[in-house]
């Protein structure tokens, strides 16, 4: 016997996320990737075409939009979604848009108008019945503790002390009519996993992710882009060029951006691997409602 | 704090200083799986919470936080209770889903690490072997002032039971007992008679202090006496079941046949064991077809050949039937298919083992139905002695036998954990019920040939001039199931059909003369008659069968015996209260006054058909319109 190959723990992970993505494709009756164009995103995307090949994944890719992503969001995605040959659904909530919710006057309310509400209208919409996200389990408390095929009732509820069993690499994907799952290849992954892997694959990201200078106000403790006129000014407030960038991509009001120089792949890392506070800290979310508050809005049928 | 001075993640400086190197060396490291078992006052969290802290996975936010909780509420004084970092809030566990698996994340120099942190106590056996199912490594803390407990016991038998191979024997709070040697090593006397009882061959003792640090990272002074690993150059060297799997045969579940257009055809799955090579002679299990692997396909290009753990997909030099849930193997060893097995359990449902019921059961990607017998024997995981049962609760550990519908292939769970691992479906509510671990088949299904029938089944059916059927009629006791069977019998007599009808008369007083009215004995009951129906029909007949068959899963277990297209399930739709008030028998009057015990409807369950083929509303229709609708509609198949 020849020496033995010794899989990388990229390699295992890798693995592990295209067995997921085929036995949801092998079981369910009509599965979408939800697809947020973040990094995580970008690294789903890049392992069901790998998962699938030649043929292109047999799923199509669903945005559930607020209308407040970055514009360079909205770019990769259109381009992302012609590279792939996928179909692109893009869905935005019809209630919020007709009220004009909106990040700066509607708080929460905005998060669970156009997400929460989004998705779950979306998902009835088209009749999904697996839904892939890219969640992982280093990001927050209650995450760690969800299972990779994650249950939803049929108005998309989430019973964290009532989850299915998980034995080793067995999905049991029967579910009854109306009920739906949410499935997370990526489970496993920490942060730098993800950078490292777009960076081994080459995997396209938004430019938001690497530092320039863009215009930003510092707002109740974040450092906020100005990415549109749509966003008030409050008095004595002059945006300024800074350069920065951003760990996480959300809506561009909500979404904080850090102070950096960071302008390659291995010096986002770098920078990353030496900073000293978490990546979800950069958003606005997580906070409304104290330490449970993920855990809470996934029971409301966040993702 | 000065115990903290000497990090695990000792690559800082070379993240600073150069970074693209620090990525090569990243990208090149191996992933190690494993769980901590032990009580929650063995030290468990606090190991944990030392490893995340030692490994620089705890953020400066997280840790002023974590700072100011141990001041608060902490355990140890002004120092860092890294118990804290893991055992999450109080709110939390109210909620009750500490009780669950967590998954916990951290990288040393070598090796990249997921820790699945589970629960202590004896009712989450479940949750504990779900951890250990994806686990390469166990480690078993122990406090060195309390030696081996029955904790220490259980889940160094559950460990070994889901097939760990590597153990570590942490013999924690070293600290409060002055380092001793001899306390260390009759701890180690002690667990090596108990391993050696379970059958742990090996296993790798080490005295530590998660709180202080000792033996952690590297040797401590405080035990000169100890000349073996610190725990983590122990956790970055050991190594791994991937690799190991690498020197059995290979096989491959099919999961997925990747059919882009009609010039590809390739066959889509992750390498349980061994490895593959372009050209390898290989074998498609169960048809036992052969061809050679022609490409390795990836995104990335072509393969020369892939090992297991990998997910790949391959393609063949000859056209062969293979699809989702075969089996790819080496030609030379394949694996066996068989339909009867022996199989330990590990029931993980409230609701108990149903004997005789049938479930899914899914193996690697193949799904079928399966039936368990009752019990050989459960396991007191407590003190390992072998106890008599009737079936299976929630956390018990049972051996059983259990027959498939169709042969499995497979192999035994300790040589192959993809073959011979499983869990267990409720047809019903769709939850995971169980998970097992194939030991052996029973016998060789390759040895049990149908017997060849020169007189097929068609040509019963033929020589009658008329297509097999089963009506099978479900409904209350008096709602005028064998009223309306029996007309339709006669009808079809008349019509020169060749019938035969079922009921509780010419059963319960033959075949299931043995049986009572207790739920399995029901279950029992429904599963014979369903036996005898699928034997008539074989042989051309139309039969019909008027029993109350209460549990919609034995009414689908039936179903599936029986060729699709043939069997109609005729719900007899009478509303309990016209029943009960017919009682053309007094059988509610006496339920009613507690002299019939288990009587449906009134204490025990009568599940309605959600899609039967024919339902009969008698409240709309009598009987003669009731037997013309079935008749018209069982030849209108015809």
């Amino acid at each position: 016997m020849t020496d033995k190959t010794i899989l990388t723990h990229l390699e295992r992970l890798e693995a592990e996320s295209i067995h997921i993505m085929r036995e949801v494709v092998a079981e369910a009756e009509k599965p979408v990737m939800l697809y947020s164009v973040g990094k995580d995103s970008a690294v789903m995307l890049h392992l069901a075409r790998k998962a699938f090949y030649p043929s292109p994944p047999p799923f199509p890719l669903l945005h559930v939009d607020t209308t407040w992503k970055f514009k360079a969001m909205y770019e990769l995605r259109n381009r992302m979604a012609q590279e792939s040959g996928m179909e692109l659904l893009v869905y935005q909530n019809p209630e919020a848009k007709e009220r004009g919710i909106n990040p700066f006057d509607h708080g929460p309310l905005h998060t669970d108008m156009w997400k929460t509400e989004g998705l779950k209208q979306a998902l009835d919409l088209y009749g999904f019945d697996v839904a892939f996200g890219g969640a992982r389990r280093d990001e927050e408390k209650s995450r760690a503790k969800e299972r990779i095929f994650s249950f939803r009732t049929a108005t998309h509820g989430w019973d964290p002390k009532n989850q299915r069993p998980e034995l080793w690499n067995l999905y049991n994907a029967r579910k009854k009519k109306g009920e739906s799952i949410r499935v997370f290849p990526i489970s496993n992954w920490t942060e730098l996993d993800i950078w490292q892997y777009i960076h081994l694959n080459d995997i396209p990201i938004v430019p938001l992710y690497f530092s320039e200078k863009r215009p930003t106000v510092e707002r109740d403790g974040l450092l906020l882009m100005v990415d549109d006129e749509r966003f008030p000014l409050r008095e004595g407030e002059e945006p300024v060029m800074r350069s920065i960038r951003f760990r996480t991509l959300g809506c561009y009001p909500l979404t904080g951006a850090v102070e950096s120089e960071a302008k390659t792949l291995p010096e986002v890392i770098q920078e990353m691997l030496l900073t000293t506070t978490s990546e979800r800290q950069g958003r606005v979310i997580d906070k409304d409602g104290g330490d449970a508050s993920m855990e809470k809005k996934k029971q409301e049928g966040y993702f | 704090m000065s115990d903290m001075a000497d990090p695990i993640y000792k690559t800082d400086a070379l993240i600073a200083e150069d970074i693209d190197a620090y990525l090569e060396q990243h990208q090149h490291k191996s992933l190690l799986r494993f769980i901590t078992c032990g009580s929650v006052d063995d030290g468990k969290s606090t190991l944990i919470g030392r490893l995340l802290y030692d490994s620089k996975m705890i953020f400066e936010d997280q840790l002023a936080a974590l700072e100011a909780d141990s001041k608060r509420v902490g355990t140890q004084g002004q120092e860092i209770d890294f118990a804290l970092l893991v055992d999450g809030l109080a709110a939390e566990r109210e909620q009750g889903i500490t009780i669950d698996v967590a998954y916990r994340f951290f990288t040393t120099e070598k090796r990249k690490f997921i820790v699945a942190d589970t629960p202590g106590h004896e009712q989450y056996t479940r949750n504990m072997v779900t951890g250990a199912s994806t686990a390469d490594l166990a480690v078993i803390l122990i406090d060195a002032r309390k030696g081996v407990l029955t904790q220490t016991r259980r889940h160094s038998y559950l460990a070994h039971l889901i097939g760990i191979r590597n153990i570590v024997l942490a013999v924690n709070k070293m600290d409060l007992v002055d380092y001793s040697q001899q306390v260390f090593d009759d701890i180690v006397a002690d667990y090596t008679a108990f391993a050696n009882s379970i059958g742990i061959t090996s296993f790798v003792p080490m005295p530590i202090s998660g709180f202080k640090g000792d033996n952690i990272t590297a040797n401590s002074p405080n035990t000169p006496w100890y000349t073996g690993k610190p725990l983590i150059e122990h956790l970055e060297t050991v190594e791994v079941d991937v690799t190991a799997d690498q020197d059995k045969p290979f096989r491959m579940a099919v999961q997925w046949v990747n059919r882009p257009n009609l010039d590809f055809r390739g066959f889509s799955g992750q390498i349980a064991t061994g490895i593959v090579k372009a050209g390898d002679a290989i074998r498609v299990l169960p048809s036992g077809k052969t061809s050679t692997v022609s490409r390795i396909v990836t995104l990335d290009g072509d393969l020369d050949e892939a090992v297991a753990g990998q997910s790949v997909t391959l393609c063949f030099a000859d056209e062969i039937d293979c699809s989702r849930g075969d089996v790819i193997a080496i030609a030379d060893t394949p694996p066996e298919a068989a339909n009867q097995f022996e199989s330990t359990l590990v029931w993980m449902s409230d609701e108990a083992l149903h004997v005789g019921r049938a479930y899914w059961m899914k193996l690697g990607t193949q799904m079928v139905s399966v039936t368990v017998q009752a019990p050989k024997y459960i396991v007191n995981v407590n003190t390992m002695e072998h106890l008599a049962a009737k079936t299976l609760d929630l956390n018990a550990i049972g051996v059983v036998e259990l027959a498939t519908d169709k042969p499995v292939v497979f192999e035994a769970y300790t040589q192959n954990r993809t073959l011979g691992g499983f869990i267990l479906v409720d047809k019903i509510t769709n939850n995971t019920v169980a998970a097992g671990m194939l030991h052996f088949s029973l016998r060789r299904a390759q040895n049990v040939h149908w017997q060849a029938l020169d007189i097929s089944r068609d040509a019963h059916a033929n020589l009658k001039n008329q297509k097999p059927a089963v009506l099978w009629f479900t409904g209350l006791s008096g709602s005028g199931k064998s009223t309306i069977a029996n007309l339709v019998e006669k009808k079809l007599h008349r019509m020169n059909r060749h019938t035969f009808l079922l009921d509780g008369d010419n059963v319960r007083h033959g075949l299931n003369k043995d049986l009572g009215f207790t739920e399995a004995d029901r279950i029992e009951n429904i599963r014979r008659v369903g036996e005898v129906a699928k034997l008539m029909a074989d042989a051309g007949l139309i039969v019909i069968t008027a029993f109350i068959s209460p549990f919609r899963a034995e009414r689908e277990m039936v179903r599936a015996m029986i060729p699709e297209g043939e069997f109609f399930e005729i719900f007899i739709d009478t509303p309990l209260a016209e029943a009960e008030k017919r009682d053309v028998k007094g059988l509610y009057k006496k339920a009613r006054a507690g002299d019939l015990k288990n009587f449906t409807g009134i204490d025990s369950p009568y599940e309605a058909p959600e899609g039967p083929e024919i339902r009969i509303d008698t409240t709309k229709m009598d009987a003669e319109a009731a037997a013309d609708a079935i008749i018209e509609r069982l030849l209108g198949w015809h």
